[in-house]
């Protein structure tokens, strides 16, 4: 038991690291969905657009001013998206607002793609976080042992903001029910970016750990990981935060369970690694076949 | 007010409609040469590279002589953005563009996937570094002026058993190209032969965390680590490598001589060993001219990954330039067709050796594979002995 243990450890280790770096994007997707009930396909590129944001500002000046600057600025990309891009179709149908998403998901990649000549960019090395550690002898980067508690903590006080302060009641109170609280004198579009600016910070921080451990950012880097989060967000039940993050670890860590399949499970073969993406999926299907609307989804009422 | 930036708008794009039509009109005292390259995506960087060393021969020799008339070369570039869905597309632009020949691309998939258009429209492309068979297998329009992967493969898998006395090699290749997939199973063919045992596995399109690969890797016992992948895959392979302390020498092929792996792998523990083309040092003239024409411009520095380093794909595009002018000069034509009977018969000396193609596919004959080792020091490549197979 200690030697499978001991052989297996750094499988799990990169499974709760990457769960934990998925879990704060779902975050985003979550609201976004609980609030506006739009998936925001851009949200993966606001991600990658936060890694660029650092390779570009770290070249420049230093870790102290621009860490902050980058989560300054990717809640202002976030801010910006939402009103440029959601708002004015706010009474518009629900559709156009998702083809409005998507166009500038592919505006942000192409963007990038325009600004780095189409080559990858090398993540700066932060200090501490990309340092080399040895846990029980599997060898790993700090950030790996810092993401799980660092997203724990953030989700607390996402959780401490939702459920005690007034914008937080302002939010629950706009996704039980979108125009009463608008009558009730609730301003909505404040709500709205708040919620946008929120789940761009998140995808900042997200940025910081991922591409700390995966230190390479092309324009199309916020899409894989961008949609394991939708996935994760889904498998949660959509519209849930603790569902999200309880969603994202799962997915994280099954997807790493699967790719070690050889040597977890003694099993030989090359099939574990090629189907572990395949599996993860299949694997979604098989939740949302036996609990339709996910892990901790609401229950939907037809209102009368 | 919306109604009127409407038609504003609308205006302007169909001006810009307008303006999109006019390069089309044909020279007809230029050649045109198309280059079928990736500028982005997975092998964006050595793409790159590669175009750069055309370019540069291009600037040396701007004009091809056709019977007594001085003819001025022009290189239409199209990118196929290392996608295979691409490819055609882009090979269509180039056809277009009325080129008498195509050389590229970095990347067996993508000029798999863009022949077909160049065949049915009759140009003949020349494939400078891609190595995989079934580029030129069977089609008498698609050459190439480097060694193939069974080669290529061959000489890693003997270099693995012989030189690093591994017994048994971990492969990983990308799931569904054709470069890395071709030349994992030409190596394991090889090495089992030679009593090997091998470990093989692929990684899924977007996949950007090595980490469960690597500990696959030290926990099968391997001695050797084999991924011949793009060099975005290898950046980011160095990386992980060195954090989760792989503790084995990688051992790669053609695409990881790029000054990226370099880059990745300054100042880490990490052991990596390549085969190519070409070793910097060479041909000192032709290093020197082109680290010069390099440094020159900006865009062309920051092209070639930020330095002046001579990559090999560089040095085989350079080549592939004047083996394209020599074949027009040859056919006495600039007409696709009359082009494609003279490369057939072509040779040329260029910077990486004598350049032959043989009658049944076009291919190089070439007997030579040079091996370097990246110095994690200095972050330059050290040349070891070359290998030569006859």
């Amino acid at each position: 038991m200690a030697e499978f243990f001991h052989q297996n450890l750094s499988y799990f280790l990169s499974g709760i690291s990457v769960g934990g770096q998925y879990a704060l994007i779902a975050i985003g997707y979550t609201m976004v969905y609980g609030i506006l009930r739009l998936i925001n396909f851009a949200h993966g590129d606001v991600f990658m657009c936060a890694g660029l944001i650092m390779v570009y500002l770290s070249a420049s000046l230093p870790f102290v001013i621009s860490v902050p600057l980058v989560l300054v600025f990717t809640v202002a990309l976030g801010f910006i998206i939402e009103r440029v891009a959601y708002r004015p179709l706010r009474s518009a149908p629900r559709m156009s607002v998702m083809i409005s998403a998507i166009g500038v998901s592919y505006l942000l990649q192409n963007a990038a793609l325009y600004f780095t000549g189409g080559l990858a960019k090398v993540y700066p090395a932060l200090p501490w976080l990309s340092d080399s550690v040895v846990i029980f002898g599997a060898s790993t980067r700090m950030v790996t042992i810092v993401t799980p508690f660092l997203t724990v903590v953030l989700v607390i006080l996402l959780t401490l903001l939702i459920k005690h302060t007034k914008i937080g009641m302002a939010m629950r109170a706009v996704s039980r029910d979108f125009e009463t609280s608008q009558l009730m004198g609730i301003r909505i579009n404040r709500v709205i970016s708040i919620t946008f600016m929120i789940g761009s910070l998140l995808a900042a921080v997200a940025s910081l750990l991922y591409f700390t451990n995966y230190a390479s950012v092309t324009p199309t880097s916020g899409s894989m990981p961008g949609l394991k989060a939708f996935v994760a967000a889904v498998f949660g039940g959509i519209g849930s935060i603790p569902g999200a993050v309880i969603g994202a670890f799962i997915i994280g860590i099954c997807e790493n369970i699967i790719k070690g399949g050889a040597s977890i499970f003694g099993i030989p073969g090359s099939g574990w690694t090629t189907f572990s993406d395949a599996f993860t999926f299949a694997f979604l299907i098989v939740i949302l076949v036996v609990k339709p609307t996910g892990l901790f989804g609401e229950k939907s009422v037809d209102k009368v | 007010m919306k109604k009127r930036l409407l038609f504003v708008l609308m205006l302007l794009l169909t001006a810009a409609l307008l303006f999109a039509g006019g390069s089309g009109e044909s020279d007809s005292n230029v050649v045109k040469i198309g280059v079928f390259e990736p500028a982005s995506g997975d092998n964006g960087a050595g793409g790159k590279q590669e175009t750069l060393g055309i370019q540069y021969a291009n600037y040396l020799t701007p004009t091809v002589t056709i019977g007594d008339t001085e003819y001025p070369v022009e290189l239409v570039l199209a990118d196929n953005e290392s996608s295979n869905d691409r490819a055609a597309t882009a090979a269509a632009t180039l056809v277009n563009a009325d080129v008498s020949v195509v050389l590229g691309s970095y990347g067996s998939g993508v000029s798999i996937a863009g022949s077909d258009t160049f065949r049915i429209a009759g140009v003949p492309a020349i494939g400078i570094t891609c190595t995989n068979p079934q580029v030129t297998e069977g089609n008498t329009h698609y050459f190439r002026i480097c060694y193939l992967d069974p080669f290529q493969g061959t000489v890693l898998a003997n270099y693995a058993y012989n030189t690093l006395g591994a017994k048994k090699v971990y492969c990983l290749a990308k799931l569904g190209d054709d470069y890395s997939g071709g030349l994992v199973n030409y190596f394991i063919e090889r090495f089992e032969e030679l009593g090997g045992e091998v470990v093989s596995e692929t990684f899924p399109d977007g996949n950007s965390d090595f980490t469960s690969y690597i500990a696959n890797a030290k926990n099968s016992g391997c001695e050797v680590f084999f991924s011949p992948v793009s060099t975005e895959a290898a950046q980011l392979i160095i990386n992980q490598a060195q954090s989760q302390n792989l503790g084995m020498p990688i051992l790669a092929g053609d695409t990881w001589d790029s000054n990226v792996i370099l880059q990745a792998a300054k100042g880490t523990s990490v052991d990596i060993t390549v085969t190519t083309f070409y070793p910097e040092g060479a041909d000192p003239e032709f290093d020197e001219g082109f680290k010069e024409w390099v440094n020159a411009d900006a865009t062309r520095l920051a092209n070639n990954g930020g330095d002046d380093t001579v990559a090999a794909v560089t040095a085989m595009g350079f080549d592939a330039y004047n083996f394209a002018l020599q074949a027009i000069s040859n056919a006495g034509s600039t007409d696709p067709g009359d082009v494609m009977e003279a490369i057939w018969d072509t040779e040329t000396d260029g910077v990486t050796g004598h350049i032959a193609l043989d009658d049944v596919n076009g291919d190089a004959i070439r007997n030579t594979v040079y091996v370097k080792h990246a110095n994690t020091e200095t972050g330059g490549w050290d040349a070891l002995p070359a290998v030569v197979v006859d």
